[in-house]
């Protein structure tokens, strides 16, 4: 415990003191603000003269107002939050022969890794959370509206997600620094697997769903055909973790939204209800209908940490 | 047992797939004394060193340390072991006083204590005036001397020092020679210092112990190990020259 602590102590004071996290936060800031303003605007100008809709305050995070969302944002870029924290994390220790001081000092070995997790799940959590806060702030001047309690948890599910998506790409990036001993083949190997995940996925699923269900837009396809390239489409990119969390958190900051399928998936009755009915979503049924989602986000968020944490304690440490 | 060494290995062997760099080492450091550990390259000093504090597990064989062993008590053992690694690194954007405050608190030990030890070691190891520096302005003298100061934080009984004069000048040498006869002579420290420099050896140690290729070749006091290279009456021989009989024999 002593040791983690330690450990700990000294990543966060690295983190916060090191040039990378301020122009890092320094970016996420000035696009945060820009988005806010923008969507801001865009909502104030839309809304004049209707009768106020319910969870106006949400509305300021996924408006697309120039170009993305703030939530938008947070899917595209968040990885590189996550990347950016922890790709040197073991590698630069063993770099400047600061590795084998750590584990000879009397800490258990695992407390080097946790202590580094914790360090960068800390820091992650302060920006978000205080990148929120400041937005909020912002929001309330620029539209003039209170969140009610229900907008409040839903910002902070949305909040405990991202914090979960950027800890996976944390994760990732420290199990790279640990079997690269290169800190650039890390970083690298880092963004390609961001990139792959996040934008070749969907790609793939859709090349695969086109070849195993072809749909002709200039015949007539049969119905099934569509149905079944839609479903192979998107359960194919259900495997990017950006796709993951995109769905859960549109869910949950929309409470209009009630389900992340497309419209082709929904019965007639289902359909029906879906334009009858208008009412907002409570949260807790919100989250019900993500509730996969989330679940699958934090398990591969555990599973790479665990892989991480396995792969570091049984690597013989040389000097 | 009566009488047990500080530091005791018997039949320790260590391979890696099918190579076998170590192969069963018997080693006894008694306590009070400076132990060199002497070896060319590659002769698996190291992975001793490593297997002593429990930072590898032998393949075979055991060891004990302080009494205990190192593959079940490996935290005990580093609490009271202070190992510094060839080509020990320092986090270069820090000041003395913050490497040595990081490993303070991670040995447990607590503020105000900590404050007052830091201010001795540096002073024991002479870079009180450099303590406001960054390390990574350091020169590679007072780097060892920072290094050593970071292994007596804990108020070790025993060193392992592996090949702390590398690449050193021969004045930094000589002083960081001076500085572990000194712990060895006023703190009652045991030091087991693993070294090239045959002729600084030979000044600090009472005994030595010669690894060639994995093997012990020989263990003993160098006038014994002379004599017994080069015949009764022949302790004349140094340390130098008795290795280098050993090294073409071996």
């Amino acid at each position: 415990m002593q040791g983690l602590l330690a450990v700990y102590r000294k990543e966060l004071a690295d983190h916060f003191s090191s040039y990378r996290f301020v122009l890092l936060f320094a970016l996420i800031a000035m696009v945060s603000f820009i988005t806010t303003y923008m969507a801001g605007i865009h909502l104030r100008d839309s809304l004049e003269g209707v009768a106020k809709p319910k969870f106006v305050f949400l509305m300021l995070f996924d408006t697309p107002g120039a170009i993305f969302s703030m939530v938008q944002f947070v899917s595209f870029l968040g990885p590189l939050i996550g990347i950016v924290l922890g790709f040197d994390a073991i590698n630069r220790e063993r770099a400047h022969g600061t590795l084998v001081k750590l584990v000879s000092q009397p800490i258990y070995r695992d407390a080097v890794i946790n202590g580094k997790f914790l360090a960068g799940l800390t820091t992650i959590t302060i920006t978000l959370v205080s990148i929120v806060l400041v937005i909020s702030g912002f929001g309330l001047a620029l539209l003039g509206v209170v969140p009610g309690l229900e907008e409040v948890c839903r910002l902070a599910v949305c909040l405990v997600l991202s914090i979960v998506y950027i800890s996976f790409w944390l994760g990732v990036s420290i199990l790279f620094s640990i079997s690269f001993k290169n800190i650039a083949t890390s970083v690298l190997a880092s963004i390609a697997l961001w990139i792959f995940l996040s934008f070749f996925v969907s790609l793939i699923s859709e090349v695969l769903a086109n070849v195993a269900a072809p749909v002709d837009n200039k015949k007539d396809t049969v119905r099934e055909t569509v149905i079944k390239n839609i479903r192979i489409k998107e359960r194919g990119s259900l495997f990017s973790p950006m796709v993951l969390y995109s769905h859960a958190t549109s869910i949950i900051i929309d409470p209009r939204r009630k389900t992340t399928s497309s419209l082709a998936f929904m019965g007639p009755i289902e359909r029906l209800s879906a334009s009858r009915f208008q009412n907002p979503l409570p949260l807790g049924q919100s989250i019900f209908v993500v509730c996969p989602h989330m679940v699958a986000l934090i398990a591969i968020t555990l599973i790479c940490f665990l892989i991480s944490y396995l792969v570091f304690m049984l690597q013989e440490i040389k000097t | 047992m009566e009488n047990e060494s500080i530091i005791q290995a018997i039949g320790l062997t260590k391979r890696y797939g099918s190579q076998t760099v170590l192969a069963d080492l018997n080693l006894h450091v008694e306590e009070g004394e400076v132990f060199g550990f002497l070896g060319p390259n590659g002769s698996g000093k190291t992975t001793t060193i490593l297997m002593l504090l429990g930072l590898s597990q032998p393949s075979e064989g055991s060891a004990r340390v302080c009494g205990m062993d190192p593959v079940r008590k490996a935290i005990e053992i580093k609490r009271v072991v202070g190992y510094l690694p060839e080509n020990v690194g320092f986090y270069g954007d820090m000041d003395a006083v913050q490497s040595l405050t990081y490993i303070a608190d991670m040995n447990g030990i607590d503020k105000d204590t900590a404050s007052n030890k830091i201010r001795d070691v540096l002073d024991e190891v002479g870079l009180s005036d450099d303590s406001q520096k960054k390390v990574g302005a350091y020169s590679r003298g007072m780097k060892q001397r920072l290094g050593i100061a970071e292994v007596l934080i804990k108020d070790p009984k025993v060193l392992i020092l592996d090949e702390p004069t590398l690449g050193l000048d021969p004045d930094g040498a000589l002083r960081l020679i001076e500085l572990i006869r000194s712990l060895n002579r006023d703190r009652k420290i045991t030091v087991l210092l693993s070294s090239h420099n045959l002729y600084q050896v030979q000044k600090i140690s009472q005994r030595v112990g010669i690894l060639i290729k994995g093997k012990m070749v020989a263990q003993g006091p160098i006038e014994a190990l002379s004599r017994e290279k080069f015949g009764v009456g022949e302790e004349k021989y140094t340390l130098e020259e008795i290795y280098m009989k050993y090294f073409q024999e071996g």
